[in-house]
């Protein structure tokens, strides 16, 4: 037993090696002071300053907050619905829609929407985007919200029920507050999934808007340089934050999510 | 109408209509575009016309089908994508399964630590993680300068990782190998440990007990793992596009080239169909093996 659990402590080390040593390096050489990603040189916090004076960058991190705030609140309001929707009642189609844009590879998302927002006259850019993003965050929210629910004591609202209350008192003095953090936490995974989703982006954004993984994406292609490094190792910083306060509130939404 | 009738109805009623209207009609707008002729600028041509005496006229044609069935080219990207699909989702279970049953096996109270930590790199950007193996492999990499340097004792000349098939793989690998460690670690997690000890009573060496019990009882957790890792590889063009140049792109480049660059709108929509029946069917099919599997077992 003992030199098997070696073995496999073994791989799974080379395993979690194989997961962070990629991120660690990107953070190491946003320090770095030289432009290239290659010999350690020195100390150096200038990538960082060169950011917060690239006017691109920083309109492109607003747009990216605006998109993220809007779709997650829009989100959060109808993936509850939905969430609770499929708890409570026996539905076919919902169901399906809720899960489908999570299930399809994300380029056909993202290019069906293109076809649509074009044929129904929408100028692409920020509103475009918010409305794609809302709909591919409603199925998360939904599946996290419907966990929340599944866990809940449903005696607890017969009780109110029993007392008087009347269903829509019911859920809000019982139900909603039992499944807040459910709530929060969806909504706080659909703003992550928003700020971060590049692929859906690329196709909805046309010329008018520009994103923060899309600012990325575009100095990547162009050239590999350090601020690359400096931008990711912030955003990662806000989406490590992001995840800390959503599994304190929801010790299980990590997991439905995933 | 009833009131519970009206309830249902008013709370899945707004994110049905969301969903309706952003997501299943936009997938049949593509399904229909899939036969419609490309605008003269790109883009899609007209539905219906004024035909020369006046009367309408419906533009609807199976040539952008044709055109995918006669040329071998696409056929073979959508094979080369499988392939690449294909040996991302074995790789990912070769590495993820012993990760799943460590986690799976450990005291309760390290498990949700451990699983944490598959899951965080998940959550940082997907772009990042990619951006972070053009900086490995790379050709100034402290890495590759290494492994090159290894290469010439054996009087190899240097080879190139970037922008190659094996920089795709181990990208796709790395993205998505999270997909892979939760449906197994979930399935992993409910076995019952005195299976493993009868088979251990019963004289089953190590060997035996892991490819005769532990394995036959995770099918369904490899399966709906396979399908999470195999659906978005198959479809994706981002991975490819910043490490695979020239020689590693896979369909989900052609599919973003017809609709961004050549804008040929109608072709795109029959590369996406295709991707989308592919996709859809194997998951379909894993999803029955699965099935079948948790009742055999």
């Amino acid at each position: 037993m003992s030199r098997r659990s070696r073995w496999l402590w073994l791989v799974a080390i080379l395993g979690y090696l194989f997961l962070y040593a990629p991120l660690a390096i990107v953070v190491v050489y946003s320090f770095n002071d030289s432009r290239l990603n290659a010999q350690w040189v020195g100390f150096t916090l200038d990538w960082y300053r060169r950011l917060f004076h690239n006017e691109e960058m920083l309109g492109a991190a607003w747009n990216s907050l605006l998109i993220g705030v809007s779709a997650s609140v829009v989100s959060t309001l109808l993936g509850t619905m939905a969430g609770y929707a499929m708890y409570r009642f026996k539905l076919r189609l919902l169901p399906v829609l809720v899960v489908a844009p999570i299930a399809i590879p994300e380029i056909l998302t993202g290019v069906s929407l293109l076809i649509f927002f074009v044929a129904i006259d929408l100028t692409l850019g920020l509103t475009s985007i918010i409305l794609a993003h809302i709909a591919f965050c409603i199925g998360f929210v939904a599946i996290v919200v419907r966990a929340r629910l599944a866990g809940m004591d449903e005696s607890l609202v017969e009780a109110a029920r029993d007392l008087g209350a009347t269903p829509l008192q019911a859920f809000r003095l019982v139900t909603l507050p039992l499944i807040m953090p459910g709530v929060i936490a969806g909504a706080l995974m659909a703003f992550t999934l928003s700020i971060d989703d590049f692929v859906i982006t690329y196709f909805t954004a046309g010329a008018g808007a520009l994103t923060l993984p899309l600012e990325i994406y575009t100095m990547v292609k162009i050239s590999v340089t350090p601020e690359v490094n400096a931008v990711s190792t912030l955003l990662m910083l806000v989406t490590l934050a992001l995840i800390v306060i959503a599994s304190r509130l929801s010790p299980g939404a990590l997991r439905a999510g995933g | 109408m009833t009131s519970r009738r009206l309830n249902t109805w008013l709370i899945s009623g707004p994110p049905l209509l969301y969903l309706v209207v952003f997501f299943a009609v936009p997938t049949l707008i593509m399904v229909l575009a899939s036969f419609r002729y490309p605008g003269e600028f790109g883009g899609l041509a007209p539905l219906v016309q004024r035909g020369e005496q006046g009367q309408l006229v419906v533009n609807l044609t199976l040539e952008n089908y044709q055109r995918f069935f006669s040329d071998p080219l696409y056929a073979e990207l959508f094979v080369k994508s499988f392939w690449y699909a294909v040996v991302t989702t074995v790789l990912c279970l070769v590495i993820a399964y012993p990760l799943a049953v460590l986690i799976a096996r450990s005291h309760k109270r390290h498990r949700d630590l451990l699983l944490l930590l598959v899951i965080l790199p998940f959550w940082s950007n997907f772009l990042i993680r990619v951006y972070a193996w053009m900086i490995i492999l790379g050709p100034q990499s402290v890495f590759a300068g290494a492994l090159n340097a290894g290469f010439r004792l054996f009087g190899f000349g240097p080879v190139r990782l970037l922008f190659t098939p094996f920089a795709v793989v181990i990208g796709l690998v790395y993205v998505h190998l999270p997909f892979m460690v939760l449906p197994l670690y979930a399935n992993l997690e409910k076995h019952d440990p005195a299976l493993l000890d009868a088979a251990q009573d019963l004289g089953a060496n190590a060997w035996q007990r892991f490819w005769r019990v532990t394995f036959p009882l995770s099918l369904p957790g490899v399966f709906a793992g396979a399908a999470l890792v195999f659906i978005p590889a198959f479809g994706i063009f981002a991975i490819p596009d910043l490490l695979g140049g020239t020689s590693g792109i896979m369909i989900g480049n052609v599919i973003k080239q017809q609709f961004l660059d050549t804008r040929d709108w109608p072709f795109g929509s029959v590369l996406s169909m295709v991707l989308t029946v592919v996709a859809v069917g194997l998951a379909g099919l894993a999803a029955w093996y699965a099935r079948r599997a948790r009742a055999m077992a």
